[in-house]
């Protein structure tokens, strides 16, 4: 078994059920979306540099503010977790590869399908979807012929996703190494284990949510047409009971990864690992029971405003147990700041301001005069950029002398860092003052009230969507770099480290035998 | 793949069509009875249980009326007077005038809702031009009545209730 190779050439991918070949084109594949949505990012900025209409048509614009949204979600941000799952989560439970190996081919490949439909819609009669990526009815039932096209690609990305999430549950359930009992896995498991229950959950609601838009527009029925009896807001209770598990399920894995992170630079075992566990699953339980919180205009009766105020503002305690514990690992510890680490500290100071513009929104008459506003933009880019994005980047940089064998370029790698974290502060920080002030979102044009924080915003934008260029850099001259060690880092923890670098083709033929599962974790 | 693995994935793939069959064919249902039952979305009293004739002199509320045409179709609707006020527990009519623009037949259906939430159910229309359909010969012009009456109970902080009517073209209408 161990000389045996890959294919060679397109068929190795085409045909691959090794986890780590999936996970590669997994996180190739999030990259080229990551700029594939950032252009369109840019599209939007240029536009909003300067009050006015400069560039774009306004039906264009709201395209672009759609698909971005579309692709950065479903595109990029959850294939890259998917992709860090496929190649670590088996190296770190001790598995020889995924439970079920086709099937996980299978789900990498209904991807590009999924997007290369919907990146087709740009090109159709009446343009792509520009109704946001929330989908609302009626508005979105204005959609042009992309319209059949927008709802498929979606039930596609429903597939894959609930594909992986099977498969990775089976894998952690019934692949873990001898004597590595559920609250032994570590963090980065833990979290995707949780992240997995949830995609089976709402996935398929949003599927359901899709489908009754498609028979309302071709089959005639009127889930959400007023004038058959239906409702228009019922879609936005679906939507969102979809919606707020979906944004928790693209943090997770980001508080997974940094929990892998800080202990290794801090030189300290994770502080509270069973806490960070409960803090895990009690933020999954909540995200099913506070999704109205992202409708309180839309009205509702007083109860129910206060019911999900609360319970969005519980939150709060198991998010602050996360941080705290990152912050208890680090204290005391002797920290160094590689580029790894950079990020992760960055996650957790930067993901914690969205967190608390997060608590502001949950307040119902704040949130009135926050509605719809770029306050809400700064909040949700808050978390997933510096958040979700950066523990992505923290990751690469963590994993990656143990994928390619080579260390990357520290001095590029730093030099990524402090542009991206000066750029986006740059981009999204203004963004609170012109919500606060009053700037909608999903506009083109604007008061001239709003320029100058416009044109800091699109300014910062421009530079850390050019900075994102040394990522690449970074990638393309890997191989050059020093050769690796086995464990890379000082004194990491985790099955993961006790395999060659790079890790080879196949990896725990036979499981790690007791002795070696204790040393990686003790 | 070995037994323990399959099923694990049976119960997992169940659970994922589990999820969709909730999302499709319970949550819409269990959203109608939820609306039925707190009179969210502007639902008005539907019980079925007429409110008593008990007027309450000493209290008075200001009924608006707002109606609109949806999606721009050829009518004229518009209630005859903008607001009226009224004691609790009195019976009242009004009357919309709808007009059919189109020199052809045609048909439309009124969809009520009544603002805010917490009057909804202390709202009961004992006859009402929304219940039906109702069938306009070309350029027909007709007033359309409703009876109504407003529950005593209704909670004190209440002095306005809005009820509007949106006005679709009847091929719109498919459901109920």
């Amino acid at each position: 078994m161990a000389d045996h190779g890959p294919d060679k050439g397109i068929k190795r991918w085409l045909y691959t059920t090794n986890h780590k070949d999936i996970g590669t084109m997994y996180l190739i594949f999030s990259l080229v979306m990551f700029f594939i949505g950032g252009s369109m990012a840019l599209v939007i900025r240029t536009e909003l540099m300067q009050p006015g209409l400069q560039f774009v048509h306004p039906e264009f614009f709201n395209q672009m503010t759609t698909m971005h949204a579309l692709i950065m979600v479903f595109g990029a941000v959850m294939p890259a977790f998917v992709g860090l799952a496929n190649w670590m989560i088996p190296m770190m439970i001790g598995a020889p590869d995924m439970a079920l190996p086709r099937m996980n081919n299978w789900s990498f490949w209904i991807l590009p399908v999924a997007f290369g439909i919907l990146l087709s819609t740009l090109f159709m009669p009446g343009g792509a979807p520009a109704s946001g990526w929330t989908m609302y009815p009626p508005l979105v039932l204005q959609t042009g012929d992309a319209f059949p096209f927008l709802i498929f690609s979606v039930h596609l990305m429903g597939i894959s996703s609930i594909m992986g999430a099977i498969n990775i549950i089976v894998t952690i359930l019934n692949m873990r190494a001898p004597d590595m009992w559920l609250l032994k896995m570590p963090m980065f498991v833990w979290t995707w284990l949780i992240t997995a229950y949830l995609l089976i959950a709402v996935m398929p609601v949003l599927a359901g949510a899709v489908t009754m838009l498609l028979t309302d527009q071709f089959f005639g029925t009127s889930f959400f047409l007023a004038a058959g009896g239906g409702d228009p807001v019922m879609f936005q209770h679906i939507f969102w009971f979809f919606g707020h598990p979906e944004v928790y399920i693209m943090i997770l894995p980001a508080f997974g990864v940094v929990s892998e992170i800080i202990p290794t630079f801090s030189r300290k075992p994770l502080f509270g690992h069973d806490s960070m566990v409960y803090a895990a699953s009690c933020i999954a339980f909540l995200s099913f029971i506070v999704w109205a919180h992202h409708m309180f205009t839309v009205g509702m009766p007083l109860s129910g405003q206060l019911f999900f105020m609360f319970a969005t503002m519980l939150i709060a305690v198991p998010t602050g147990v996360k941080i705290f514990n990152w912050i208890g690992t680090m204290w005391r510890g002797s920290l160094t700041f590689e580029t790894p680490m950079l990020f992760a500290l960055a996650f957790v100071f930067l993901f914690t301001i969205g967190g608390f513009s997060g608590v502001m929104l949950a307040m119902v008459p704040a949130d009135i005069q926050y509605h719809d506003s770029y306050f809400v933009v700064a909040h949700f880019h808050y978390v997933l950029v510096p958040g979700s994005i950066f523990s992505l980047f923290a990751a690469a940089y963590y994993w990656l002398p143990k994928w390619t064998g080579h260390m990357y370029n520290e001095t590029a790698g730093k030099l990524h860092f402090w542009l991206s974290t000066f750029f986006v502060n740059l981009t999204f920080f203004p963004m609170h003052f012109l919500g606060l002030a009053g700037m909608p979102r999903r506009i083109p044009d604007y008061s001239t009230q709003f320029a100058d924080f416009n044109w800091m915003a699109s300014v910062g934008a421009i530079g850390f969507g050019l900075s994102q260029l040394i990522f690449v850099y970074v990638l393309l001259t890997c191989k050059k770099g020093a050769k690796a060690t086995d464990r890379v880092w000082e004194a990491p923890k985790g099955l993961e480290w006790t395999v060659p670098s790079p890790a080879p083709y196949h990896t725990f033929d036979t499981p790690p035998v007791k002795r070696v599962a204790q040393e990686a974790f003790e | 793949m070995n037994n323990a693995n399959s099923s694990l994935v049976v119960r997992l793939l169940a659970f994922a069509v589990g999820m969709f069959a909730f999302g499709f064919f319970v949550l819409p249902p269990m959203y109608e009875v939820f609306c039925e039952i707190t009179g969210f979305g502007g639902r008005t009293n539907s019980s079925g249980q007429q409110v008593a004739e008990t007027p309450d002199l000493s209290r008075e509320i200001r009924i608006e009326f707002v109606a609109t045409v949806n999606n721009y179709a050829p009518w004229k609707f518009e209630p005859t007077v903008d607001s009226m006020t009224v004691n609790p527990g009195k019976m009242y009519y009004a009357t919309f005038d709808a007009t059919n623009l189109s020199g052809e037949g045609r048909v439309g259906q009124a969809v009520p809702s009544v603002a805010p939430v917490s009057a909804s159910e202390h709202f009961q229309k004992i006859e009402c031009f929304c219940f039906d359909a109702q069938e306009f010969a070309a350029n027909e012009e007709r007033s359309l009545p409703l009876q109504f009456i407003v529950d005593p109970n209704l909670p004190e902080y209440v002095d306005t209730i809005t009820l509007s009517y949106t006005y679709f073209e009847s091929n719109y209408v498919t459901r109920r």
